[in-house]
């Protein structure tokens, strides 16, 4: 006969193990996820202050002097986190927490863009703004490629900012800007250049020679 | 809709670390019963054993199986060799015919009809109570046989027993993963045979009592896998297969990944095959692990990598097209693709930790093969590549013996 009989508590304790391993790996996977998460939040937190603090600097210092106005730039610290946000949107699964931190980046990126409209304003300093629209709610490979060659013309020029913002996000303030600009999904990418309208992809040599010219960089 | 996908992908790594898993509480059950014999053993009682020689065009490697053979520690009186010449057409026959000297050896010269009709002719010549078979392309150990046959004297029950096979000098990189492959297949195989759930008998140097055959009858051309099916027949009769861990036999292995191809292409659509001829056997508890772990085990595996392939391919896929579309718009500028590393990056997900837990288990199952194969704890490279290398290079032959069983095309044996 036959030694192979079954065992079949072997089989439900290898069940268990199994089970066990599983839901270890789930636990890892939701504390290395709640991990970046918290750091997402840190980031922006600590944006916030900053934020907040450059306006109220920026409020004090007004009437007094321009000099210290280049300590007041972000967008290092927010292409870090929209960078990060982004990945986290399809790799940290936590859907709800994310979209949640994405809303709160957009904001800041608002915020950060009126304050250094204002400073140039006042101080004259130079500085471009892209306002950035795409999606992914559904593909978009021209929204792909707008975002790089946006990545790569930022690297060309630092005083160059981009906001890029996600059409679907359902925020007001971003609906708001849409509205402003007259936005529409079906024209997506889309791109505010002082002030003019773009749609569709345009290419990077196009590009510079519109931020150049009309930001005089 | 979109996370059926997800859910299949998690169901099968669930059943993988199942199945990993099931094997290490094995080795944890009978880790007593693995030490390796060293020096020579010695039987109370030595059975008159026949080992055939099936041979098919080997001209260039049947001569140091011959005298493999007749280096082996059993009394020559003891073991008769059937050399067999299936209709060769270079000069196998020759080669044999130096042989023809040896009191104990007999030569069979026969028209060409596959690897099972040479056994069948040997097995028709055969009078003695144990019966076996080496490939021509195969090398003995000099313990090998008599290790083999103190199974048999300490189990009567045993009916078959086969030995640990693993890879005569590797010279390539091809060979050297082939290698690690066989000290996994050595583990894999000792544990099946723990589990009275073994589904191969390997053409090298299996060793049967000849009731098997007097039995159950001759063996068949089963999909040229005739040392399959015979072990299949074999669990479907409750005759109980073995496996000496310490008998060793080294065998001639694929040096290019086309020999490879068409040889794994063999296995597994013998496998394909032997299970659907036999798919009477799966899932009933009469049969034991074989029908609960063995077979449901290979045919998630074919089913597995059928479908991690596609979502290699689609990931694969999906990776190009974002380089496309970098050098589209881009160019060569590669300032954008490149950055300071940051561990925020680096992925979390539940399917990472469970790979890392199987990767783990295959990696000591690996060692342990080498140990019981060689009596040595040693690590070597090729062990840490050798898993992903054949994730991507095996769906190929198990889908196309997947493709060849869907429309009836039988892979050649060479």
């Amino acid at each position: 006969m036959n030694s192979g009989l079954l065992d079949w508590k072997k089989y439900i304790i290898v069940f268990f193990i199994t089970v066990f391993l599983f839901m270890t790996a789930v636990y890892l996977s939701n504390y290395f996820g709640s991990r970046k998460i918290a750091e997402l939040k840190s980031i922006q937190d600590q944006i916030a202050i900053n934020i907040l603090s450059s306006e109220t600097e920026f409020s004090l210092l007004s009437e007094l002097s321009c000099k210290n106005t280049s300590g007041l730039a972000l967008s290092d610290e927010l292409d870090e986190l929209g960078r990060k946000l982004e990945w986290g949107e399809s790799n940290l699964g936590n859907d709800d927490e994310v979209a949640y931190l994405k809303k709160y980046y957009s904001l800041l990126e608002i915020k950060d863009y009126l304050l250094q409209k204002k400073i140039s304003a006042r101080c004259g300093t130079k500085a471009a703004f892209i306002l950035y629209f795409y999606t992914n709610r559904e593909y978009c490979g021209e929204c792909e490629r707008q975002a790089l060659t946006l990545s790569l013309l930022r690297d060309k020029y630092r005083e160059l900012r981009v906001y890029s913002f996600d059409f679907s996000i359902g925020l007001s303030a971003v609906d708001a800007m849409i509205n402003i600009y007259k936005i529409k999904d079906t024209k997506l990418p889309a791109m505010v250049v002082d002030d003019d309208v773009m749609t569709g992809f345009h290419g990077i040599e196009e590009l510079e020679a519109k931020v150049t010219k009309s930001f005089e960089l | 809709m979109e996370n059926i996908p997800v859910f299949v992908f998690q169901i099968f790594v669930f059943l993988s670390v199942y199945v990993q898993v099931f094997l290490f509480v094995t080795f944890l059950e009978n880790r007593g019963g693995l030490t390796v014999r060293r020096g020579g053993t010695v039987l109370s009682k030595y059975p008159f054993v026949t080992v055939i020689v099936p041979a098919y065009n080997e001209e260039r490697t049947i001569y140091k199986t011959v005298r493999s053979l007749l280096g082996i520690n059993y009394p020559k009186e003891k073991l008769k060799i059937f050399l067999v010449d299936d209709g060769s057409t270079d000069g196998t026959w020759r080669a044999l015919c130096r042989f023809s000297h040896y009191s104990n050896i007999k030569l069979f010269r026969k028209e060409n009809g596959g690897k099972h009709t040479a056994l069948n002719l040997g097995l028709e010549h055969t009078e003695t109570e144990f019966f076996g078979c080496l490939d021509a392309d195969s090398i003995a150990h000099p313990e090998s046989l008599v290790r083999i046959m103190s199974y048999f004297e300490e189990d009567a029950s045993l009916m078959a027993v086969a030995p640990s096979v693993t890879i005569y000098n590797p010279k390539n990189f091809i060979q050297n993963i082939q290698t690690v492959e066989y000290y996994m297949g050595v583990y894999m195989k000792k544990m099946f045979g723990f589990m009275g759930a073994i589904n191969v008998t390997p053409g090298p140097l299996t060793i049967f009592r000849k009731k098997v055959f007097d039995d159950l009858g001759p063996y068949r051309h089963a999909h040229n896998t005739e040392d399959m099916e015979i072990a299949y027949r074999m669990q479907k009769n409750y005759y109980k297969i073995g496996h000496c861990h310490d008998a060793y036999v080294y065998t001639s292995s694929p040096s290019t990944l086309e020999k490879l191809f068409r040889q794994r292409l063999r296995w597994i659509y013998g496998f394909i095959n032997n299970t659907i001829d036999y798919r009477d056997v799966i899932f009933k508890k009469r049969y034991g692990n074989f029908a609960f772990f063995t077979l449901p085990t290979g045919i998630i595996s074919v089913i597995a990598v059928g479908f991690l392939f596609g979502k290699i391919i689609y990931n694969v896929g999906a990776f190009l097209h974002s380089k496309f579309i970098y050098f589209q718009t881009a160019g060569l500028n590669l300032s954008a693709m490149t950055g300071a590393f940051d561990p925020y990056f680096f992925s979390a997900k539940t399917p990472f930790f469970l790979m890392a837990i199987i990767y783990f288990i295959v990696l000591f199952s690996i060692l342990f093969g080498r140990k019981i194969s060689e009596d040595r704890w040693k690590f070597s490279p090729e062990m840490l590549y050798y898993f992903p290398i054949f994730a991507l290079i095996a769906p190929f032959w198990i889908l196309k013996a997947v493709w060849n069983t869907i429309f009836s095309v039988v892979p050649v044996w060479k």
